[in-house]
């Protein structure tokens, strides 16, 4: 347990001395709930959760898509570089335990979305008059737990199927970004949304993370607003990022041009 | 006592190469041992075989009485290893780093002692990514050393090195072993393998060519080498090399004696030129170099140099 402790704080230390990665965990969701209230206003509209301000439509997605971000992108992108730069292979060569390594790397994504959907809540409660309730707050832990677990394995998953770098980070932008299109993110389905996108967000994870966590907030929903099948295709994704982590993760950096890949790597950081 | 690192008939296929084709060697405990080699001769697989990242073929290998490619954390834990390949958290501190790793093992050295004995002192809290390529190798070479190993793998420890760093380097290796440690490290450099290691094996095409002290790897090249070249309008040079006691290499005009006997094979060199009036061009006598013997040893190993006595299908 402490391996695991010591491994986490110092994955969140390099985390905040990756400025890059700190603005799109946390500061482009909140600056995007920013935004859209700025630009839509903070009206009523129907919406799936009924008729809602768009702030409290927009807080719970945005809260989401910075969970899923800095434990999807986050993990995936991460150690597709620490393979890259054979910090993975010097790993494997000390007795430090693979579980406690891969395990540090994932709880201080999940710590950073911890950060990035507290964050974003305080925000949408403080300055939009978002709806929260007590009754309803173990419904939004256990949704989040659930959501950033499988999404953290998801990231490994992402990780264990890209090779570089320069591979991971499009693979997780062509994925998430699309998908949040179509989950209730940044864009509200109404009646007249065709109903195959809504059935096909209804296959990825995102969409129930978002939707779940809402339904949670939503002020017309009875507590504890626990959304349970929602929870459950969440867990299938979770099961199914680890079963791909499982079988294809590799701690050997990639062999393209062999031992030069390092130097490279060191002169172009230079 | 058991050797430190024992491989037999080590044998490492690689798709369409062989990186290991029956190599064997021993390290004992307090002994610096050199893979010398090439570039591609199968040096970084061997150790990368040894540390247990790569699995292997066929054939025995034991370091510290383990299996390295079944070994657990406890193995880890007593070897320590500097690869060209493995990097560091940029991100870190030189502080930062050997402590991390540090915790991992069950002796870690303090943290203060390995800064100062890679002289990073004044880069302790400097940021790695900040660090110039020697820097970089010798906080490589700490965190190698964080765990109090028993034995210890430098995957070419000075490559990248200027002059004085590598001399730096030599020392530092050179205090590894007076711990009696085993160290086994790869190399391309000749005179790093001379001042370093107490034996040397040639690596050759996955093969080990040559193995001894390098002192005895010297001696394998005769005594003395005597060199000078014809000049090209001179009669056939068949009645000059006749009587040479030694291993002569000719290249076209430029003749190489390798001697045991020197005086008299020079002696008849020069009576043969001075009956003739010539001149001979660029006549030495030296001492062969190590340098010597290993370029004829892997050159005589190039398989386009020779033909191949047993061609694989």
């Amino acid at each position: 347990m402490r391996l695991l402790w010591r491994c986490m704080r110092i994955q969140n230390r390099i985390f905040w001395r990756t400025p890059i990665a700190a603005f799109f965990s946390l500061v482009f969701p909140i600056l995007m709930l920013v935004l859209f209230t700025a630009i839509f206003g903070n009206d009523d509209f129907d919406s799936v959760y009924g008729r809602v301000t768009s702030s409290q439509f927009y807080t719970p997605g945005l809260a989401v898509y910075a969970a899923a971000s800095s434990t999807y992108t986050g993990i995936g992108v991460t150690l597709a570089s620490r393979r890259e730069l054979g910090i993975l292979k010097r790993v494997k060569g000390t007795p430090l335990p693979a579980w406690a390594y891969l395990g540090g790397v994932v709880l201080s994504g999940v710590w950073v979305a911890t950060l990035g959907v507290v964050a974003m809540v305080t925000l949408g409660v403080a300055a939009y008059g978002v709806n929260i309730e007590a009754a309803k707050l173990p419904a939004m832990v256990v949704t989040f737990v659930v959501g950033a677990a499988s999404f953290a394995a998801l990231g490994l998953a992402l990780a264990s199927v890209a090779r570089s770098v320069s591979t991971a980070v499009p693979m997780a932008n062509a994925t998430l970004l699309p998908i949040a299109f179509i989950s209730n993110i940044f864009v509200p389905f109404g009646t007249d949304t065709p109903g195959w996108l809504d059935l096909l967000g209804d296959i990825f994870p995102l969409k129930h993370f978002g939707l779940a966590f809402g339904e949670a907030m939503n002020p017309f929903s009875d507590a504890p607003a626990f959304e349970w099948h929602r929870l459950g295709v969440m867990l299938i994704w979770l099961a199914v990022g680890a079963a791909v982590a499982a079988r294809r993760f590799s701690w050997a950096p990639p062999v393209v041009a062999g031992r030069t890949s390092r130097r490279r790597t060191r002169a172009a950081a230079a | 006592m058991s050797p430190a690192v024992a491989v037999s008939e080590l044998v490492k296929d690689n798709g369409s190469c062989r990186a290991d084709d029956g190599v064997s060697f021993e390290v004992q405990q307090g002994e610096v041992f050199a893979l010398l080699g090439p570039n591609g001769a199968g040096k970084s697989t061997t150790v990368e075989i040894l540390e247990g990242h790569r699995s292997r073929t066929s054939g025995t290998v034991r370091v510290l009485d383990t299996d390295p490619e079944s070994a657990g954390a406890s193995f880890r834990d007593r070897i320590g290893i500097v690869l060209q390949s493995s990097g560091i958290d940029p991100e870190l501190t030189v502080r930062e780093a050997l402590e991390f790793y540090g915790a991992a093992y069950s002796r870690p050295v303090p943290t203060g002692e390995l800064i100062e004995m890679v002289e990073l002192g004044e880069k302790a809290d400097a940021r790695i990514s900040t660090l110039s390529g020697g820097q970089q190798r010798r906080i490589d070479m700490a965190l190698g050393l964080v765990g109090d190993p028993d034995v210890v793998f430098l995957d070419e420890p000075t490559t990248g090195f200027d002059p004085a760093a590598r001399r730096r380097g030599w020392e530092l290796v050179e205090r590894l072993a007076s711990q009696q440690r085993a160290v086994l490290l790869t190399t391309h450099y000749l005179d790093e393998s001379e001042t370093l290691a107490d034996r040397v094996a040639v690596l050759a095409n996955g093969r080990i060519v040559a193995e001894g002290t390098p002192a005895e790897l010297r001696a394998r090249a005769g005594s003395a080498l005597i060199r000078f070249s014809v000049p090209d309008s001179t009669e056939p040079v068949s009645d000059l090399l006749g009587p040479i006691s030694g291993d002569i290499v000719g290249r076209d005009r430029h003749i190489e004696i390798n001697t045991d006997a020197p005086t008299a094979d020079l002696a008849h060199v020069t009576g043969w030129a001075t009956e003739r009036g010539l001149e001979l061009a660029g006549l030495t006598v030296s001492t062969p170099s190590l340098e010597d013997v290993y370029l004829s040893l892997v050159e005589g190993d190039r398989p386009e140099a020779l033909p191949d006595p047993d061609p694989k299908p």
